[in-house]
């Protein structure tokens, strides 16, 4: 009962921020409401008794990517979002997308699993340290390492569109931040 | 068993003892700052206000309380505001995992000496002291000003920079004791080696030692002290990211600071120095007092050191910093992950 209590005021808590997200004009704003988001997520498996997951969650997402964020914002000294008529058009595009993909998302989840039992909400769930060790370094160990993998070439890629001029191709100017609107 | 209302009413004493033995070690940890570095520098230190300047901390405490609390105007307001209260708040919530001594049984009830006892201690941990990154960074950013940006990019950049040394550190630990909670990796650590030398972990193997040392430049780094202290740096940046604060909200930027400090220097003690074991002896109340006398101890060496490099050490250039934690630091904690593992593994 508690618990239940205790997924709504953060369920809640979690829509409201990514709400926000988007509602905010300010960069530093939205970035903020992200984290939050992270947070309430991280709590929500705290709830399921997943605390390793929760934990990671905190500190990979929270304070390692979003950390990043904000000093990107910080350092390109990011002012406020300004209206073009192409907003206007996602504007008008993205709402009803929205509520498109919510209901297809619901649908899907109906529909494969008619009648939802409800969850316990404590303790179930097999989130240990080991236990998740166990998926990652013996079931799942290829997908885990190719996904390694990928990261890496990201990382590469990243390295080659960032070094000076002398080495990277193409006329466009390497000062010019990549563009990072989808959050 | 503990009914709720028990289980309530020891955790508010023991919130309440925590914190008051918290914010009392951090103001005098400014004192024994002072007092060090002046005698380090051949110069007295505070000496007016009490014997020894004993209550100089709280002539400083009624000093902030009662300046002007300057608010600039060209500030972001919201987030001006709540980068201190941030920066204090997680700064004092990770004292609440620390455990500081076995347990202990109190008019029948029987509960450890810590605020709560979590399977993924230190975890939580490093996960509350990689969230302090934002009150450093907010701060800066909502200044409005050149030289408080500046520093607070340059905090940013190191203590997350200086995380992943500071984590891979560590795992060495966590290989052997197989474990994340801190009460069993120090319950790990009992004991002796050879008769007489303690079973620390920092004994245990030669590359423990290796990983103290890279646990000890990175801690330096994450709690923004010298010699890395670019983010304050006085010479350079005015007082860094701080410059706009004043009176209050400036005092809660040093307290979480000495709070950070005095965090890390647990997770010192109790990762590498063995927690709270120590030779015990004595009739029954002291063999209850001494392993919090012996954490005390431990944790009171560690800040004894972060001031003695303080009165010591000039600070580092830019540069070398990032070329330190990346080049130097990151390396040697992968390497002793390795061999630790390694060893670990040959051992089963």
């Amino acid at each position: 009962m508690f618990q239940l209590v205790l997924f709504f005021v953060f369920g809640t808590i979690a829509v409201a921020a990514a709400v926000n997200l988007l509602a905010q004009r300010h960069p530093i704003n939205s970035a903020l409401s992200l984290i939050v988001v992270m947070a309430c997520l991280a709590t929500l498996f705290l709830l399921i008794g997943a605390e390793f997951l929760a934990a990671i969650q905190v500190i990979v997402y929270a304070g390692a990517i979003m950390v990043l964020f904000v000093f990107v914002i910080m350092l390109l000294n990011a002012g406020e979002e300004e209206r073009t008529p192409g907003s206007r058009v996602a504007r008008l595009l993205g709402f009803p997308a929205v509520v498109l993909l919510a209901g297809l998302v619901a649908w899907t989840l109906l529909a494969r699993n008619p009648h939802p039992v409800p969850v316990e909400l404590t303790g179930r769930f097999v989130g240990s340290p080991s236990a998740i060790a166990q998926l990652l370094f013996r079931d799942f160990l290829l997908p885990f390492e190719v996904t390694s993998v990928l990261i890496l070439i990201a990382i590469m890629g990243a390295v080659v569109l960032a070094s000076p001029a002398g080495t990277a191709t193409g006329p466009g100017s390497p000062a010019e931040p990549p563009a990072k609107r989808e959050v | 068993m503990l009914t709720i209302t028990t289980f309530i009413v020891v955790s508010v004493i023991k919130i309440v003892i925590a914190l008051v033995v918290l914010l009392t070690a951090v103001a005098y940890s400014t004192w024994l700052e002072r007092k060090v570095v002046g005698h380090i520098q051949n110069r007295w230190g505070p000496k007016r206000v009490g014997p020894f300047g004993l209550l100089q901390p709280l002539a400083d405490g009624a000093k902030f309380i009662f300046k002007e609390d300057l608010t600039p105007p060209y500030v972001y307001k919201p987030l001006y505001l709540a980068a201190p209260i941030l920066s204090l708040v997680l700064a004092l919530t990770s004292i609440s995992l620390v455990p500081i001594g076995n347990w202990v049984t109190v008019d029948g009830v029987r509960t450890p000496l810590e605020i709560t006892d979590v399977n993924i201690g230190l975890l939580i941990m490093l996960g509350i002291t990689s969230l302090s990154v934002y009150g450093v960074a907010l701060a800066g950013w909502s200044s409005n000003s050149k030289y408080s940006l500046l520093g607070s990019l340059r905090a940013s950049a190191q203590m997350v920079s200086y995380e992943i040394a500071l984590g891979l550190s560590l795992v060495g630990v966590l290989i052997m004791s197989g474990s994340l909670n801190l009460r069993e990796i120090v319950d790990m650590q009992s004991g002796h080696v050879w008769a007489w030398i303690p079973r620390w972990n920092i004994f245990r193997w030669p590359t423990q030692i290796v990983a103290f040392f890279v646990y000890l430049a990175a801690a330096f780094a994450e709690t923004n002290r010298v010699p890395f202290d670019l983010p304050e740096a006085e010479t350079e940046l005015v007082a860094g990211y701080h410059t706009e604060y004043s009176s209050m909200k400036f005092a809660m930027f040093f307290m979480a600071e000495y709070a950070n400090m005095i965090t890390v220097a647990s997770i010192a003690t109790l990762l590498f120095l063995g927690g709270w074991h120590g030779p015990l002896f004595g009739p029954w109340w002291l063999q209850d007092l001494l392993p919090v006398f012996w954490f005390a101890l431990k944790v009171f060496g560690f800040i004894f050191l972060y001031i003695w490099i303080r009165g010591t050490l000039p600070r580092f250039r830019y540069d070398q910093l990032m070329a330190f934690g990346w080049k130097v630091l990151f390396p040697i904690a992968v390497a002793n992950v390795l061999v630790t593992s390694l060893i670990v593994a040959l051992q089963k």
